[in-house]
């Protein structure tokens, strides 16, 4: 008996019963510096007129260039991450595949009669190319790496998909060189159209025209097509999708397939704007995507166009609107550290994103 | 004044009301049985004493303390213990370990004793191993000896169910929650639990509150019985009181066809 | 009892098929992509480069691999070993043969330089044309088929061994390979024992190893029967013997032996850096200091489950704060000595590690690893950037860093700083043991294994993740600080993610929360691409796809921790992990509650 009731009571008893919740009280730190440091500098920015009108608006039109090309890839990570609840780390290499993809098939074309007589269609032929290639690689990336991990522990397909994404990235390297790869000129693409005040970049108006007649068309395949009904079904509920006579890998692949598509145009964009691509081009771009998807609302498709819009803005005004206004010199420096500290600031206070839906998870 | 007070206890998931506005006491000493079909709020309720799941409104009061919006770390160093429905061990740390990470809130040795090593340390340690053992001594040969070692996913099924009332036993509880603890037993087990609970009440005087589906468990075991409906309580009392209770058979069976 | 289940015999054509052309896949790889040719600068045994070797593996991989017996499992009979066995290692070495053979003749007659970078005429067209071992295309692409095909075969027949000498033949072809791998390493190693301890190693250097450096015809031989014999003697019984005696002793002279044999360790190890002369030392070192913090990163990842890709960032951390206080250059111009500067490193870093912890504490595991991979990056854009130029030094880093003192004397040989970043180490792996076999050990755990059970069960998840980033974050300090004193200068440039990756690769193949394990993976992931400098090119490539090998094959690691490693030897767990991949097409994970009864355990 007395050997039971030390069960009871170890040696110390209960003593603290409520702590100042230290972390919440840390955390609304962050949340009030941040805020205040964004308004000091952006109201220190404008008041000083650094820039003219015309600056900030050209910084607007590159800001929503950027932001397409990010939604385009961050539609690959939602798209797999509201079907398998998994971060597809190596979705920004399939982006540097089309983007590589680009570069081989302009270069190519770039020598033939076909490039000066018919540029669009010669566009048109290298944007299917790349979309091609990329779906490809992202199909193999499933059937390879992902889907013999179906169901293992979340950080098993994660390392994985790190895995990948290092091991595509050295893949071109050793096979096409460490160089960076200067895309050709299009003549049709230089040169700028007046639209409202705003003087656009001609690159920039294919980049937003395309991103969002292709967003576009996602949407309505989503929406409208058996095929995307299914791909919904599936992001609802697995098991339920499968009894109800979906083929459930079918259906991933074909997510997989269209995410990596998606990344290929994005990558040809992303090509056309920057002129230029080499084996890393992938790793920025591709954890900016995912910035600009939690940003919208991971899982949710309209989210990724408008968190890749948002992000391309920040990204392109934020150096200029917040830290020039707080003193900070060569503030283009760190557009990166924005970037990432958007990311980081979306996933602790407000990880629903903006269109915020929650999605299932499945915690036991 | 009841060892567990529960006071308008409410509970929304999205439109679905899990718990409403429950009032629920349990005596030092007893044992309390819940029951109710699926989806009556068993489990939340658990989820809610043990601070997993914060109410929308509502007192708890345990032992003198409200326990409304402590973490389940403070709440299980006052003296409420709990096991899963679906067991919910720690698969690749061995038995003894499962048992002894159940002391951590009744040890306070920190980072710097755990690589300096000195003697108060030490016989923490050692204390902490023995108050595991002892707790899965209390179910005979079953978890001791060679299993001490063994990761607890090598497990048969209702040993992890043991196992599990162990470790919940070793952190020194006043109060114990029970999940559905024969869910997945075989009569003969189930049997042999019920001399257990009794004599885990007897021996360490806990207070037992269970939830369970197993009606010959409840008949066996408890001294009151709950019976929880759509999150509210319908109806409570002796075990044979319940059983005959017009509400109880419906919500279990559904309403009599009423005569046309 | 058992009945006779067979795969039907077009599953097993077509496993074949898909192995051989897997491994034709993989042959045409590492040729396009340069690997063989520039593996094939070095002679690794006699007559045979390092890069055809790499080529010939492929083919008996794959022999072996198609060749297997079929697992043993309940409710089917084992087919018995016989002439299907190298057959279908030959078939399955055919075909990668002709995948490869194709390659030799398209190169051949198209130059695809334009495009494949490395694709050199040197392969095939010109001399010494290393794909075809010196022949003309079309005559070596026939030999490429022959080749690949005896090889399957004869990879294929190791599986009719039974399993004791199958073991021995692959551990003689393990001793030959590491032999030939580490030729440096072991004629460094007889050359130094001579000079130190005058006894007569070096002519051993010279029989194993013929001028080229390669392997000598009698050098693979006395290695190879070297390594047959002591596997097949080498099983278990000695070590269980040792347990035994051990056993029998009293605990007052067990202990005594453990300090003795403890103490001959330390004396060996002592002699290491003497032994190995100052090349070897320096690689020692450089993985010394990535064994530091991949003891770090498996406290944090192995122990507490907290998947950390912004590590990198603590490292950063201990070099600066090292750099800025022993340095006259840097902005603070103070020029401490270095163990001055080590407390502030130790409080820098667990500042970091608590800058970078309270954010991520609410987040799961993939969110907090791409969280941590930004504030990683945020490090080092701020150590780049002008805005901290000042502070920091920007692109041009801060130089004149501190040389580490004992007494009077400066630690400058690679010798010496060996015995520096020994004893870090050897506190941190005392720490690891220590932490791991403890309250807080146990809660991180626990808290690995579930986080709301682990807090509903009294663990305080706040106190025990701080804590796991607080103890990373100090091993990944100290790493840099060494670093930083051993390089002398600190650049934004070394604190890439790439880093982060490194010690991760070596944590999760080496074994996670395996002490053992992660010191061999940092010996043979970081230690032996120093050695090998043709691997620096493809180190990342072979990394990432250890990566992937790894999760989908081993997620343990290779060398698994005690508790991991017991499990494993149950047959019956292995029997259910197949049954479970059956019936869900799915694959356990240690992580993974299995269902409800389909255990059952012997009573």
């Amino acid at each position: 008996m007395a050997r039971t009731n030390s069960l009871r009571r170890g040696p110390v008893a209960a003593r603290r019963v409520r702590r100042l919740p230290v972390v919440d009280a840390f955390l609304w730190l962050v949340r009030i510096a941040a805020i205040a440091l964004l308004l000091i500098g952006a109201v220190s920015s404008i008041s000083s007129a650094r820039l003219s009108g015309q600056q900030w608006r050209d910084l607007v039109v590159f800001g929503i260039a950027q932001g397409s090309v990010y939604a385009l890839v961050a539609l690959g990570y939602t798209m797999v991450y509201g079907v398998l609840r998994f971060i597809n780390f190596a979705h920004g290499e399939v982006f540097m595949i089309g983007a590589m993809t680009g570069y081989f098939v302009t270069d190519g074309l770039a020598r033939t009669a076909l490039w000066d007589a018919a540029p669009i269609l010669a566009l048109l032929i290298t944007l299917i190319c790349c979309m091609t290639v990329s779906a490809l690689v992202a199909l193999l990336l499933e059937r390879v790496a992902y889907r013999p991990l179906r169901g293992a522990p979340r950080l098993i397909p994660f390392i994985t998909a790190i895995g990948a994404s290092f091991f595509l990235q050295y893949t071109m390297a050793s096979l096409f060189g460490t160089s960076v790869k200067a895309y050709p000129e299009v003549d049709i693409l230089s040169g700028t159209f007046d639209v409202l005040g705003f003087r656009i970049l001609r690159v920039h108006l294919l980049v937003i025209v395309a991103a969002l007649s292709i967003m576009a068309g996602l949407y309505l395949y989503v929406e409208r097509t058996r095929a995307g009904k299914a791909m919904r079904a599936v992001a609802e509920d697995p098991e339920i999708a499968r009894l109800m006579g979906v083929d459930v890998d079918r259906t991933i692949a074909r997510v997989f397939g269209v995410g990596g598509a998606m990344a290929g145009a994005g990558g040809l964009l992303f090509g056309l704007v920057f002129q230029n691509v080499h084996f890393l081009s992938g790793f920025l771009p591709g954890i900016k995507a995912f910035t600009a998807a939690v940003l919208g609302g991971i899982g949710n498709i309209p989210g990724a166009a408008v968190g890749g819009l948002t992000l391309g803005m920040v990204e392109s005004m934020g150096p200029s609107l917040v830290l020039v206004g707080l003193g900070i010199p060569a503030a283009h420096q760190l557009k990166d550290v924005v970037a990432f500290l958007t990311l980081v600031m979306v996933l602790i206070f407000r990880p629903t994103g903006i269109l915020g839906e929650r999605v299932r998870e499945d915690r036991a | 004044m009841a060892l567990l007070e529960i006071r308008g206890l409410t509970k929304d998931f999205g439109g679905v009301r899990a718990v409403d506005g429950l009032d629920l006491d349990a005596a030092e000493g007893e044992i309390v049985s819940v029951i109710g079909p699926n989806g009556a709020g068993k489990t939340t309720l658990f989820n809610l004493v043990t601070g997993m799941t914060r109410p929308d409104r509502g007192e708890i009061v345990f032992d003198g303390h409200g326990i409304v919006g402590l973490r389940p770390s403070q709440i299980i160093e006052l003296g409420i213990a709990r096991t899963f429905q679906n067991v919910r061990l720690f698969p690749e740390m061995s038995v003894r370990e499962n048992v002894m990470v159940a002391r951590h809130c009744r040890t306070r040795s920190g980072m710097l004793k755990a690589v300096l090593r000195p003697p108060s340390f030490r016989r923490e340690e050692a204390e902490t191993r023995e108050a595991a053992e002892r707790a899965l001594a209390f179910f005979g040969a079953r978890l001791v000896g060679w299993r001490f070692d063994t990761p607890a996913r090598s497990l048969s099924y209702a040993n992890r169910r043991r196992l599990e009332i162990a470790r919940a036993l070793a952190s020194g509880p006043k109060l114990l929650l029970l999940d559905e603890p024969t869910a997945g037993m075989n009569p003969h087990e189930t049997g042999e639990l019920i001399g257990l609970i009794r004599r885990i009440r007897d021996e360490i005087d806990v207070t037992i509150v269970l939830i369970e589906h197993d009606m010959r468990l409840v008949k066996g075991v408890s001294e009151r019985v709950v019976v929880l409906d759509y999150g509210q309580m319908i109806a409570e009392g002796r075990y044979d009181e319940v059983a005959s209770n017009e509400r109880v058979i419906e919500a279990y069976l559904g309403r009599k066809a009423s005569p046309a | 009892m058992t009945t006779v289940v067979e795969a039907p015999a077009a599953a097993v054509g077509s496993r074949v098929v898909m192995i051989g052309l897997v491994g034709g896949a993989v042959a045409v790889f590492v040729s396009a992509n340069g690997m063989v040719e520039a593996f094939s600068e070095r002679e690794l045994l006699d007559g045979l480069t390092l890069g055809a070797v790499l080529l010939l593996s492929i083919p008996l991989l794959v022999g072996y691999v198609a060749g297997r017996r079929q697992p043993e499992l309940e409710g089917f009979a084992t087919r018995p070993p016989g002439w299907r066995n190298p057959a279908t290692g030959l078939l399955a070495g055919f075909i990668s043969g002709v995948t490869i053979g194709a390659f030799v003749l398209l190169i051949a007659t198209v130059d695809l330089r334009g495009v494949l970078l490395n694709v050199t005429p040197e392969l095939v067209r010109d001399d010494p044309r290393i794909l075809t071992f010196g022949l003309e295309p079309g005559a070596g692409a026939g030999l490429l088929v022959g080749l690949f095909a005896v090889l399957g075969g004869l990879a294929g027949a190791i599986q009719v061994l039974p399993d004791l000498w199958r073991r021995a033949v692959l551990a003689a072809v393990g001793w030959v390979l590491a032999f030939g791998l580490m030729q440096a390493v072991v004629s460094q190693v007889l050359r130094g024992l001579q000079q130190q301890l005058r006894i007569w190693t070096e002519p051993l250097a010279d029989f194993l190893y013929d001028t080229s450096g390669a392997l000598s015809i009698a050098g693979i031989t006395v290695v190879a029967v070297l390594g047959f014999c002591l596997q097949l003697l080498g099983s278990r019984k000695p070590r269980a013997l040792v347990n035994a005696r051990l056993e029998r002793l009293t605990d007052r002279s067990r202990r005594i032996v453990r300090v003795a044999v403890l103490a001959a360790a330390l004396l060996l190890l002592g002699l290491l850096p003497q032994v190995l002369g100052s090349f070897l030392s320096e690689v020692l070192n450089i993985a010394g200091i990535f064994l530091l913090m991949a003891l770090g990163l498996n406290i944090v990842v192995g122990f507490a489950g907290l998947l950390d890709l912004g590590y990198v960032a603590f490292f950063a951390v201990g070099a600066y704060t090292t750099a800025l206080l022993t340095s006259p250059q840097s902005s603070l111009g103070v020029g401490w000595i270095f163990w001055l500067a080590v407390p502030f490193v130790v409080l820098a870093a667990a500042v970091a590690g608590l800058l970078v912890g309270t954010p991520v504490l609410r987040m799961r595991g993939d969110y907090l690893a791409i969280v941590t991979l930004g504030f990683g990056e945020i490090a080092r854009l701020l150590f780049l950037s002008d805005w901290l130029k000042p502070t920091f030094g920007g692109a041009q880093g801060i130089i004149q860093v501190g040389d580490i003192t004992v007494g009077p004397v400066g630690v400058r040989t690679p010798q010496a700083f060996f015995y520096v970043i020994f004893v870090f180490v050897l506190l941190a792996a005392y720490a690891t043991y220590a932490l791991q076999d403890s309250r807080i050990g146990r809660a991180w755990m626990a808290m690995r294994e579930d986080e709301s059970v682990a807090e509903a069960m009294g663990v305080d998840i706040v106190t025990a993740k701080l804590s796991a980033f607080i103890v990373g974050a100090v091993l990944a300090g100290f790493g840099g600080a060494l670093f930083a004193t051993k390089i002398g200068s600190v650049f934004p440039h070394s604190f890439n993610v790439i880093v982060s990756i490194t010690v991760l690769v070596v944590i999760i193949v080496g074994g996670m929360a395996s002490v053992p394990g992660v010191v061999l993976g940092t010996m043979v992931l970081v230690g032996l691409p120093e050695l090998l400098r043709e691997f620096e090119e493809y180190r990342f490539l072979i990394y990432g796809a250890l990566l992937i090998f790894m999760m989908l094959r081993r997620p343990e690691g290779f060398i698994p921790s005690k508790r991991r490693a017991e499990e494993l030897h149950e047959e019956e767990i292995a029997q259910d992990e197949w049954l479970k991949t059956q019936d869900t097409g799915s694959r356990p994970e240690p992580g993974s509650r299995p269902e409800p009864g389909s255990r059952p355990e012997p009573s």
